[in-house]
């Protein structure tokens, strides 16, 4: 069948500075690039290209430019260019459009509609490079209240607090599971969480006892698929997630192709090489909330009530009633994952069309919590997109804990979000299990890169609240009066309990 | 509903903005003294209220009704005094009531403020206590017809506030005739909550006034975790939020002031990290669980209930507080010159470190300071 399909981008080179280094062509995963010895000139097809940047960044005499395709259908606000080529792709092929990353449209940022307050007159800012200012987060569920016992000037704590996550910054590495990342990324980000005191997030997909060292900053997945978990992978986690639901996928399970089930993913996830790792839509242990009652029990006991224990879930319509159930099913921590959160392989419409932002998740779920009076019995985490410092602090108002990042991690390890992680081609050597492709990330220079970003957030943050009077991140958590809107309704606004500006 | 949102805060505002003057004088034997030391105290330091709001609460004022609920209840109008009055006779055994004596003095728009003596009806209280109870009728009246607040709810003590320099307040509430043997005393420097009564300081639930200097960045969080364990604040000040943090925190959960405060200024994790792991326990354990009760921004605090008055500010200290003792009396000041003028040759004067409370107990005769560590 002849492919109506234009290419999307254009790959322009200038020939005059193309040096026929062959760099561009050993760097395209995707075969775009190719030398022709008769006319001594690199050329490039144009429909492979997926805009990753890759060899435009390699390149030494930056003799390549990649360009939108100029070439378009006629003009239509309703029937889009990427609701045609849609149609088009699906009529060639019969078959579900896949997207990697997060929903890419622009309609579901509301953070951009928020801004924050700052001090003036009536009290000080703070200055966070001559003060202290406190930026360090525990994570777990905290007693209603707490008993002492006084002997004389002795003091005793009598209540027995449950366990905590202690997060130096409230930043942590969402889910990214090796598979569906490499061993080299797992080790990026786990090197990066212990220098930073935090978190990385294993995914569903098991741990690499190579990387056992870091457990003390691994929060480990447990997820329909059930890969990896075993006593020894629960053991060395300082914290367990369950995982019911994705923001990019929410209802939908996850897919690991054969292609990227090697020998050591094959070990690691307890399945033959070459299979394809399938995630079922729901647990099969969990068709209700009693259920996760007790999936959350059984992990509690194999570990002996040494570690909180976190359910992520999408954030869909229904979820401050979810979360309440989930509290009340004895979870420490409550993640939540909004519209835009990223993904390696999901359908276009799912992620697209299904979930909300998170921005209204935080609110409705935190002030449910608090109406029902059991906020204090989970923390918060949340992800689903997180891009800047400033949209953390925003979080983090609205009610939030701490936050998940996955997308930015990767970006700040070389990702330009091209969508295409679930070729298992990822130029990058990110999204892929290619040993070759895979050496492209050098955990070493990686995770100096993640430590970073870390870093250079929490001075954003520090700088924020400073600038709020407020020198100890409690005080900012659910404070949702160093907020404002712009440009949103009226019901929007009560939903994120925010008043307008100039209000 | 009555909007009490733009009644006390007519603009909306999020919560009180203002910069204020505060005082406290105790007798550590508990021998009540007349107004004339207090009120030139809080009044030498004018300049730091403009006229706004100033207010008094007194402890040991009612020793003939010593163990009756004095209410001072303040009212806009008519009809709140009938309907309140109907609800107090439902709920509890009146003993007494008068209205306030007053008389002419410089303050705007006074309203009527009357008090009463008053005791729960052990059928209505099942199994709640009598603070509790009372409590519980102070913030339905409070939210019952946004016309009608009670000033103060506790026993053999009152609260007596306006809008006004602290001077006249005394002189409209007649306060020279008046004795305590603790007096609590507030200047104001509001700059969103013009001529509302309701809004001057103390701030008073059952035993426990407070007089405060500052503004709270961490309001937000503060009245929130406190709305979760059942107050409501009408009032939307940051003192309001103090009041209910030391009744929440002392009165039912019974932690002692040196914990309390170690909450609402908490010290730095880096301290806490620096202590003892017994020590560091306790300190980590209350941060985790009363995190959202720091007062975080700048605050000067004086916080008095029965034969205890306290002096507490903010872990960096961005507002003054200054004690002295001479013989049996015991001082809290924004500013040291005030005590001076009342009390020239002090035993012991000291500006308390911020974070660290100070407090003076009846009847032990000697000061404690007790030390967050």
């Amino acid at each position: 069948m002849k492919s109506y399909l234009p290419p999307e981008y254009i790959v322009y080179r200038d020939h005059e500075r193309c040096t026929r280094c062959h760099v561009c062509i050993e760097q395209c995963t995707y075969e775009t690039h190719y030398y022709d010895a008769k006319d001594d000139k690199i050329y490039s097809r144009d429909n492979n290209c997926t805009n990753c940047q890759r060899c435009v960044v390699f390149c030494p005499t930056n003799a390549i430019s990649i360009l939108k395709n100029p070439n378009t259908f006629r003009e239509n606000a309703n029937w889009t260019q990427e609701a045609i080529l849609a149609i088009k792709k699906q009529a060639e092929t019969g078959g579900v459009i896949l997207a990697g990353m997060g929903c890419d449209k622009p309609f579901f940022t509301i953070w951009d509609r928020l801004v924050l307050n700052a001090s003036q007159v009536t009290n000080p800012s703070i200055d966070p490079l001559r003060e202290p200012m406190e930026i360090r987060t525990y994570l777990g569920s905290k007693p209603d209240y707490l008993e002492f016992e006084y002997n004389n000037n002795d003091v005793a704590l009598m209540t027995k607090v449950a366990p905590q996550l202690c997060l130096e910054t409230p930043i942590m590495f969402s889910a990214l599971s090796y598979g569906a990342v490499s061993l080299n990324v797992h080790e990026s980000l786990a090197r990066a969480a212990a220098e930073c005191g935090t978190y990385f997030n294993t995914g569903e997909g098991g741990l690499n006892s190579k990387l056992y060292g870091y457990g003390d900053h691994a929060i480990v997945q447990v997820a329909s698929g059930r890969f990896g978990v075993y006593k020894q992978y629960l053991d060395v986690g300082a914290a367990i997630e369950i995982k019911i639901g994705q923001g990019a996928k929410p209802g939908i399970g996850g897919h690991l192709p054969g292609e990227k089930v090697t020998e050591d993913i094959s070990r690691m996830r307890m399945i033959p090489i070459g299979t394809d790792a399938l995630s079922p839509a729901p647990q099969h242990d969990i068709y209700s909330i009693e259920d996760l009652r007790q999936l959350i029990c059984a992990l509690k006991e194999a570990t002996d009530y040494s570690k909180p224990v976190s359910v992520k879930i999408a954030a869909v319509h229904n979820s401050a009633a979810i979360a309440s159930g989930i509290v009340r099913a004895g979870a420490d921590i409550i993640a939540l994952d909004g519209v835009r959160g990223g993904t390696g392989a999901a359908p276009r419409v799912i992620r697209d069309n299904v979930g909300i932002p998170i921005e209204f998740a935080i609110a409705a779920v935190d002030q449910r919590l608090r109406d029902e009076g059991i906020r204090n019995k989970a923390s918060i985490v949340v992800a689903g997109g997180i891009r800047s410092s400033a949209e953390i602090v925003k979080a983090i108002a609205l009610g939030a804990d701490a936050v998940y990042i996955g997308t930015a991690a990767l970006v700040a390890i070389g990702c330009t979000v091209c969508q295409k992680c679930y070729t298992g081609k990822c130029p990058w050597g990110i999204a892929t299990t290619d040993p070759k492709l895979s050496r492209r990330i050098d955990p070493k220079v990686a995770s100096k890169r993640l430590v970073n970003l870390l870093l250079a957030w929490s001075s954003e943050i520090k700088e924020i609240m400073g600038g709020m009077g407020i020198n100890a991140i409690e005080s900012l958590r659910g404070n949702r009066l160093h907020l404002r809107a712009v440009g949103l309704t009226e019901a929007e606004c009560r939903i994120l309990g925010v008043k307008m500006v100039g209000e | 509903m009555y909007s009490l949102f733009t009644l006390n805060s007519r603009y909306g505002d999020d919560k009180d903005f203002d910069g204020c003057a505060i005082f406290g004088m105790m007798n550590l034997q508990g021998k009540r003294f007349p107004s004339r030391e207090p009120v030139r105290a809080i009044s030498n330091m004018h300049e730091r209220g403009n006229g706004l709001g100033g207010g008094f609460a007194l402890y040991g004022l009612y020793p003939e009704h010593e163990d009756d609920y004095a209410l001072h209840i303040m009212y806009l109008n008519k009809e709140a005094k009938e309907k309140i009055e109907k609800l107090l006779h439902k709920s509890f055994e009146v003993i007494g009531c008068e209205e306030i004596p007053t008389k002419k003095a410089n303050v705007l728009n006074p309203p009527k403020v009357w008090r009463y003596f008053v005791q729960p009806i052990v059928e209505k209280m099942s199994t709640k206590t009598a603070d509790d109870y009372v409590l519980e009728k102070v913030m339905r009246i409070n939210t019952e017809t946004g016309k009608a607040f009670v000033l103060s709810s506790g026993k053999n003590m009152g609260v007596f506030k306006g809008v006004g320099y602290p001077d006249d307040i005394s002189e409209f509430f007649c306060l020279e005739e008046y004795e305590a043997y603790m007096w609590i005393c507030h200047g104001r420097f509001p700059t969103n909550t013009p001529g509302w009564w309701g809004g001057a300081h103390p701030f008073n639930i059952l035993d426990w006034s407070v007089v405060h200097n500052g503004e709270l960045s961490s309001y937000g969080i503060n009245r929130d975790f406190l709305e979760m364990h059942g107050y409501k604040c009408t009032m939307r000040t940051d003192t309001e939020v103090l009041a209910y943090a030391f009744d929440l925190l002392m009165r039912k959960q019974k932690l002692p002031i040196g914990i309390v405060s170690s909450i609402i200024a908490a010290p730095f994790w880096d301290d806490i990290d620096k202590m003892e792991p017994k020590q560091a326990q306790i300190f980590r354990a209350l941060r985790q669980t009363y995190g959202s009760l720091l007062m975080n921004g700048p605050f000067s605090v004086i916080v008095a209930r029965h034969g205890e008055m306290i002096g507490l500010t903010d872990r960096l200290k961005l507002r003054p507080l200054s004690a002295g003792i001479r013989g049996d009396f015991f001082y809290l000041s924004s500013e040291e010159s005030a005590i001076r003028l009342v009390s020239p040759f002090l035993d012991k004067s000291w500006n308390p470190r911020g974070g660290e409370p100070v407090v003076a107990r009846l009847k032990i005769g000697k000061l404690v300071e007790v030390l967050a560590k």
